[in-house]
């Protein structure tokens, strides 16, 4: 077939057969890779600029810098992540539980309000130059004397938006996972709840010291399922300080629309840090290793066909990082001298150390149960996998390390943290992994699409891998010279690494244009569209006899 | 071992943390080869489960033990409001632009105490050597206590700049030479 052919008609997908489960998942997924596109590009367009500042469209401008600096992490953390996120759940909660999602309706809301809430965020970066950075600390997002007052209306309202849309998913997981349907008929609430928080598996650890028999043989819930639950409890308290922030950046914007000004200064400065810091901490030390892990777990053992190596202790962990994660927000707080030295040392360092232990539990159960089924095939899921667990690898330590008063005092801020630790955890880490998910589920949500180009999938592989880890490594160098972050060097200062930088950040741009490339040409522009318009078949669940996919064919 | 000034922590720390990320990406390949091979390969090294855990229990708290035994402002630091400083000097921050008492001065091993006010935003206090590379930092709030207190083991003139984003007005708040610290024989010269 021709590239013309396959870029309208894809191989063999069929966008008529889906039915609405795999279509409101596949909408979230096709967003979440555009938005992906965009963070890549606007991360590549900084990387340029601290090469040559005066390269267009930044052209020297630091407002211009900084507003793009501020809607990056908008449209990569939410538009992006989330969305991705997001959309693998509510089809994993349903293929898990073997019952069907709450609401389909519920689930377009969520990528509608999502999508349109991180377009917002965008537009008023663009238009108004809105750059409070996504930190928001206070009282910079409510300086209109620097920033439009409009620009910050907007902002928020988008932001406030993407929160609302993560409330609607935490409504729909919650609301399937605890339905009393199918094979859960027979469950209490209260079985449910002892499960997804992963205290049946700390009950059978203790039975089995004590030599009893265990607490439960069958849990209720499945462990990838436990890790989304206890997962999700983080994301809805993240939701909450977030939108807490955002009503009182509002307030203070409409009360300037109005006409009067509100001292800035009652609010202080350093709790609303804390505050902040410990949502957002929620969104970084809770949802993404919590989920990670979850997901870890899965793939292992769809990759490997076998049940995973220490599940009770796995289970168990899932609790223990529960804690932790409310925990360890000091650790973005040990350069703030105001802050309790014993918030510094207890939540900052110590409790801070256990992410080493809980993260390293979940690297060392996927890498034994991998062991354990070996020889295995190098598939793509398998690649991605592993990818992803050198992510983790690299960043976790690198955290651990920085989370430490002496190490921070010459670490904090600088291009280390935002390197060597975040976007090797995000890009390496969390994006390997998902993309090792969605090679898991590509034949599920399109009902055995053939991938158009196992070599395109290829230079995606090496491309990301040896970009990311590049691009971290080289920001890593710059930091420890004294390259600080968020700051906009104009006069050639650690030229060579940024030189590099870019290099690494042109592979990764690269190596998402070539996986969009292959996704267009699988699925065609009229799959693409097919998949944005109403499903023919409504199921809302997947893998309960008979399949989607047979139904559909009978149909025909 | 204890490191003198942060160019030595941090010299440490590349080595330390580069041969580690070798290590942590050689193993996952040897891993991911040794996965597909069909005859089964044989493990290098039995890592007992529990032995595993107490690795990870040590590291996570041993590398505060070591830093806190081998970085001096550490302890100082903790210390500070109970040491008596042998320097201290008054730091303004408003409106994009720090106040400095003039060009501080000060004699290699003496203990400073900078204590910064901002009259706005959240800025940062940064020392920064003539090569770029960081001395020492703090974030510095409105409305709360910014102290630093900083044994200097190196001379050179540093410069002062806010390591924390204030607004894009906030990206040129950089006072150069605004600290000197003599009194080294030549053996001991800094930047
Ligand atoms: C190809 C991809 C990417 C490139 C080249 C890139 C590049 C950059 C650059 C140059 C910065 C500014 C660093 C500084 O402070 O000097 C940055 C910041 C950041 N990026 Fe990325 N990035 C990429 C992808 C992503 C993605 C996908 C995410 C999120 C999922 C992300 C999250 C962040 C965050 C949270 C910050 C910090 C912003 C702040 O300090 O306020 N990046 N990135």
């Amino acid at each position: 077939m021709s590239f013309a052919k396959h870029l309208i008609s894809g191989t063999n997908f069929d966008a008529g057969s889906l039915t609405a489960l795999q279509k409101i998942t596949l909408r979230a997924v096709v967003m979440s890779f555009l938005f992906y596109g965009l963070a890549s590009i606007e991360g590549t367009l900084m990387r340029v600029a601290l090469v040559n500042p005066n390269i267009p469209p930044i052209e020297g401008s630091a407002s211009h810098y900084f507003s793009i600096m501020t809607v990056h992490p908008i449209v990569g953390i939410f538009g992006s992540t989330y969305q991705l996120v997001f959309a693998a759940f509510m089809f994993l909660i349903p293929f898990l539980t073997k019952k069907p999602l709450y609401s389909v309706g519920l689930a377009n809301f969520v990528w509608i309000n999502i999508t349109v809430g991180t377009a917002l965020a965008w537009i008023a970066a663009f238009i108004w130059h809105y750059a409070p950075l996504y930190t928001l600390y206070w009282p910079l997002p409510a300086d209109v004397g620097q920033f439009s007052t409009i620009g910050g209306v907007v902002f928020i309202v988008g932001v406030a938006l993407i929160m609302i849309g993560t409330l609607a998913f935490i409504y729909n997981i919650y609301a399937t996972i605890f339905a009393r349907v199918g094979v859960h008929a027979n469950k209490t609430t209260k079985e449910l709840l002892i499960s997804g928080f992963g205290i049946d598996g700390m009950l059978n650890l203790i039975n089995k010291l004590r030599g009893k028999p265990p607490y439960t043989k069958e849990p209720a819930l499945s462990l990838p399922v436990v890790a989304i639950f206890r997962g999700t409890v983080d994301t809805f308290l993240d939701a909450l300080v977030i939108l807490g922030a955002g009503i009182l950046v509002l307030a203070y914007l409409l009360a300037d629309l109005s006409g009067a000004t509100w001292n800035v200064h009652a609010i202080d400065a350093l709790l609303y840090k804390n505050f902040f810091w410990w949502g957002l901490d929620l969104v970084a030390d809770g949802l993404v290793l919590i989920y990670v892990a979850g997901t870890w777990y899965l793939l292992a053992t769809i990759i490997t066909g076998q049940k995973l190596f220490m599940e009770n202790v796995a289970r168990a962990a899932l609790l223990l990082e529960l804690v932790v994660s409310w925990m360890v927000w000091s650790h973005h707080l040990l350069g703030d001298q105001g802050q309790p030295e014993m918030m510094k040392l207890i939540s900052g360092e110590m409790v801070t150390a256990f992410e080493l232990l809980t993260q390293g539990l979940a690297l060392f159960i996927t890498l034994v149960t991998l062991w354990k089924a070996r020889p295995l095939k190098m598939t793509f899921e398998l690649k991605y996998l592993l990818g992803g667990l050198v992510g983790f690898g690299l960043a976790v330590p690198a955290a651990i390390i920085q989370a430490d008063m002496g190490m921070n005092r010459v670490l904090h801020n600088t291009q280390w943290i935002i390197g060597a630790h975040v976007h090797i955890a995000l890009l390496v880490g969390l994006y390997m992994t998902l993309y090792s998910a969605v090679y898991v589920l590509w034949p599920m949500l399109t009902n055995e699409t053939r991938l158009y180009s196992t070599k395109l999938s290829n230079a995606h592989f090496w491309l990301h891998l040896i970009g990311g880890i590049g691009m971290g490594a080289f920001m890593g160098m710059a930091g420890l010279d004294g390259m600080l972050r968020r700051h906009f060097y104009m006069n050639g200062e650690y030229h060579t690494f940024m030189v590099f930088a870019a290099i690494c950040a042109v592979m990764l741009v690269t190596a998402w244009l070539l996986f969009l490339l292959n996704i267009v040409l699988s699925v065609g522009i009229k799959g693409l569209i097919g998949i944005f318009l109403p499903a023919e078949d409504e199921t809302a669940t997947f893998g309960i006899d008979p399949q989607p996919s047979v139904v559909a064919a009978a149909r025909k | 071992m204890t490191f003198a000034t942060s160019v030595e922590l941090l010299k440490f720390h590349w080595v330390a943390y580069s041969i580690y990320a070798l290590i942590i990406i050689s193993v996952v390949a040897w891993f991911a080869y040794n996965l597909t091979r069909p005859n089964k390969a044989k493990s290098i090294v039995r890592i007992p489960f529990y032995g595993y855990i107490g690795f990870l229990v040590a590291g996570g708290v041993g590398h505060h033990i070591f830093t806190y035994n081998s970085i001096p402002w550490v302890s100082e630091d903790i210390m500070r409001h109970e040491l008596k400083p042998d320097r201290t000097f008054d730091i303004e921050i408003a409106d994009h632009k720090f106040k400095l008492p003039g060009q501080m001065k000060v004699n290699v091993g003496e203990r400073v105490y900078f204590n910064a006010k901002s009259h706005d935003l959240v800025y940062g206090f940064g020392l920064f050597r003539q090569d770029g590379s960081m001395v020492s930092q703090m974030q510095v709030n409105p409305g709360t206590r910014n102290d630093l207190m900083w044994t200097f083991n190196e001379c050179g003139e540093f410069d002062v700049m806010s390591t924390e984003y204030s607004g894009p007005g906030g990206n040129d708040m950089k006072v150069k030479k605004a600290l000197v610290v003599t009194g080294c024989d030549d053996q001991k010269k800094g930047a």
